[in-house]
């Protein structure tokens, strides 16, 4: 077992709070969090809703071994159907809530309709109910825990909410829990405001206390541990230096996208990357990294915690800002900085913690102020539109539009439209660096061929979290492959994405594969969930999650066409480093990956694949 | 030899896998809501900090106790709750200077840290080494070695 075999139904246009049995034979075929969610929006919905309406739905979802000793064993999923892309929007999230979900009793909450009045629900084990918000609308993600906490006057209660950025109808606005983990992408912090739904508070003392076979169980979940902590990766580089110790790695290969991708090296990744985060400050003596911090059940602790410096312009006069909080990821650090050209450590920090603060995803908000900032260079844009001189690389323009993007204030309410329709309004629509509406992540895919296949076949829109090629084509986990040819890359990003949904349905996190491969996650299920779970079960529900969120996507409206990348990627070569002179080859790749996907010309189901999956 | 539950909360990282371990060798379920260890997380120094009981030789809770259901291991030195005997009348959790000894409203009993009868479950799980069981009168001998590294091992003391 290992589910808790109970789900929450919230209609929040009607008020009710009604408990169901979970569909234990969607929970065999999908696993949990972001399959099983899926699995009922799909069977729910029509793919045509519009987002932001009360017709759509959105899932919170914890997967089997959510709440449970196995590593890392602590995430949920957010699922519903994205606004920024129009696709299935799925974003993952660590930190502690998503097991205080499971110990209260639940597997998933899934919220439909639209309340009147903004409203907030509050779970103590088995009992839910929607209650008044209107004093928490406005506030942060940060006042709104510390005022639940208080008022509840339960410290221990765990808290997922939205900030202005989701009251606002940010198109990337977030759904942050404990203060500084995010699910981060698409926008579902949008469609959790559009249901006037303010908070998810939880407090969960039950436990998880059926896995099928406990003393395999914990033999298991101790020897999985054994390899995180002797692998390289998991259990040296990303506790130490965290995701950022990539910065000067990908840099170094040609394939870190700067200036909105005109070039694909930095002159100032060593500036934001691991090592300046580790080394002391000239005004204060202080290392910016204060140390490392694990999410629920994680045995790899690759979170920062960080300062800004006082004296930075950013944060002067502001003591909210001076103590330690979530610092940069690797990701956040590149939107944020490379993609403006922006270098200043501080001043990065500084717009992560408003990201955090009024939950917003900082990869599409930086990516598209690296939008911003060209159409300013190119004269399109001006100071007097923009309230800021935004020329590349000023650190001052990046706060500004941090600071008024979450608030939706003067020219932030057109940031906060993503690149995609902010290029599209000025004539430039060339000019968004996104997949489906969706901005890139850390990664050239003219440097990282497969990435861009992974790109512009990802369900969500441009990620690197659904088939991270990354791993194989840089780190060389588990075989290395030549990043700069297109060559074997449809079966490796197939590969990728298959793994990447058993792994993010589960209900752990998709770091461990670095050292860990499907056969360590069928390991642990089996003892969790029923000797079923066998490696080959695993893989093929993958399989079926990921053709079942591209099935969803077509019907949403969605076709080959859209499987695409921005034109400067398949026409402007990179300019310097390793990838000089290439552009992404996605033309060859992308047939080809139709072919192993068993999808005609068009990007569809073939019936024979429909039933190989049971679809 | 007797041991103690050693903590460095340089080490800790927030995992909580301590108290799954804990709730999970005393309920068979995962659920840090009935440790008997706890971590805590102060977010504006980003300092994460385990807690539990000390196990002090004179311990206010078994003196306190107007049944005699608190008892000495005389094996671990551990200060032990016999659950039959409890009563559940809560004066060692308002004895107990540190807070460590917690009423269980579903068992109407008291719990608090036995030491998994010398086996501690928290320490055995702790990926980091913020929770170790060390002799128990060589808790500083880590410290110590630090120290004396820095006084006489380093090359500006040559």
């Amino acid at each position: 077992m290992s589910w808790a075999g109970k789900i929450l139904r919230i209609n929040l246009t009607a008020g009710t709070v009604k408990s169901e049995p979970l569909n234990m034979d969607w929970a065999h075929q999908y696993l949990g969090s972001r399959g099983l969610a899926t699995k009922y929006l799909v069977e729910e919905m029509d793919a045509k809703v519009d987002p932001l309406s009360p017709a759509n739905k959105i899932v919170w979802a914890t997967g089997p071994l959510t709440g449970t000793m196995a590593s890392t064993g602590g995430r949920y999923t957010v699922v519903t159907k994205g606004p920024l892309t129009g696709a299935i929007a799925c974003s993952n999230s660590g930190g502690y809530w998503g097991a205080e979900l499971k110990m209260a009793g639940w597997d998933m909450v899934i919220f439909e309709g639209r309340s009147a009045k903004p409203v907030y629900l509050f779970i103590q084990d088995d009992v839910a109910e929607l209650r008044d918000a209107a004093h928490l609308w406005g506030k942060t993600v940060w006042e709104t825990e510390a005022t639940l906490k208080k008022q509840l006057q339960d410290p221990q209660v765990r808290v997922s909410s939205i900030g202005g950025a989701g009251e606002n109808q940010v198109l990337y606005a977030a759904v942050v829990n404990d203060l500084h983990r995010a699910a981060g992408r698409s926008g579902v912090g949008a469609v959790m405001g559009s249901k006037n739904l303010k908070a998810i508070a939880v407090r969960g003392t039950k436990g998880v206390g059926n896995i099928a076979n406990p003393k395999e169980f914990m033999r298991v979940t101790y020897e999985k541990k054994k390899i995180l902590a002797d692998n390289a990766v998991t259990g040296q580089g990303l506790p130490t230096y965290g995701t950022q110790v990539l910065m000067s790695v990908i840099n170094e290969i040609g394939a870190l996208p700067t200036r909105n991708h005109r070039d694909s090296q930095f002159e100032g990744a060593k500036d934001i990357g691991a090592e300046a985060m580790a080394t002391p400050r000239k005004t204060d003596g202080k290392k910016p990294l204060v140390t490392n911090q694990a999410c629920f059940g994680c045995t790899i602790a690759c979170g920062r915690v960080q300062t800004v410096d006082k004296g930075h312009f950013s944060v002067e006069n502001k003591p909210q800002y001076w103590g330690a909080s979530g610092g940069l990821e690797y990701e956040a650090a590149w939107a944020l900085g490379a993609a403006n050209g922006v270098n200043d450590l501080d001043a990065l920090q500084y717009a992560n913690l408003l990201c955090n603060e009024h939950g917003m995803d900082p990869i599409s908000f930086g990516a598209t102020i690296g939008a911003v900032m060209e159409l300013y260079d190119m004269g399109v844009l001006t100071k007097e539109q923009l309230g800021v001189d935004a020329k590349f690389g000023s650190a001052q323009a990046l706060a500004h539009f941090a600071e008024i993007t979450a608030k939706g204030e003067g020219f932030g309410k057109e940031i906060g439209q993503g690149s995609r329709r902010l290029t599209a309004k000025y004539g430039h629509p060339d000019l968004s660096m996104t997949v489906k509406g969706q901005e890139f992540p850390a990664y050239d895919s003219r440097g990282i061929q497969g990435m861009g296949l992974a790109y512009a076949t990802s369900n969500r829109g441009a990620c690197h979290l659904r088939g991270y090629t990354v791993a194989s084509e840089v780190l060389g986990i588990p075989v290395k492959t030549d990043p700069l040819v297109a060559e074997g890359k449809p079966d490796l990003v197939k590969a990728f994405q298959d793994a990447t949904a058993a792994f993010d349905s589960s209900g752990l996190c998709i770091f461990t594969t670095f050292a860990w491969g499907l056969p360590d996650l069928a390991d642990q299920l089996a003892p969790a969930c029923g000797p079923e779970f066998t490696l080959e079960n695993v893989a093929l529900i993958g399989e079926r999650i990921w053709n079942m969120e591209r099935d969803f996507n077509n019907r949403a409206g969605f076709t080959s066409k859209d499987d695409t990348l921005p034109k400067r990627l398949l026409t402007e070569p990179a300019k310097t480093g390793p990838a000089k002179g290439l552009v992404s080859k996605l033309p060859e790749m992308l047939p080809k990956y139709y072919e192993v996907r068993g999808w005609d010309k068009e990007g569809r189901l073939k019936a024979e694949t429909r039933t190989r999956l049971g679809l | 030899m007797q041991k103690s539950l050693h903590i460095d909360p340089e080490k800790c990282t927030g995992c909580l896998q301590c108290e799954m371990a804990c709730s999970f060798e005393n309920y068979a379920t995962f659920a840090p809501a009935r440790s008997r260890i706890k971590v805590f997380d102060f977010h504006h120094t980003g300092r994460k900090v385990p807690y539990t009981c000390t196990q002090c030789d004179e311990a206010w809770c078994l003196h306190a106790c107007p049944v005699e259901a608190i008892t000495l291991d005389m094996l671990t030195g551990a200060k032990v709750v016999n659950e039959t005997t409890c009563v559940g009348c809560k004066v060692c959790t308002i004895a107990c200077p540190f807070g460590t000894v917690n009423y269980v409203q579903e068992t109407g009993k008291v719990q608090k840290c036995d030491l998994c009868g010398g086996a501690p479950a928290c320490a055995e799980a702790c990926p980091t080494g913020a929770i170790t069981y060390i002799d128990a009168n060589w808790t500083g001998l880590n410290k110590m070695a630090a120290w004396a590294d820095k006084l006489g091992n380093q090359p500006a003391a040559a």
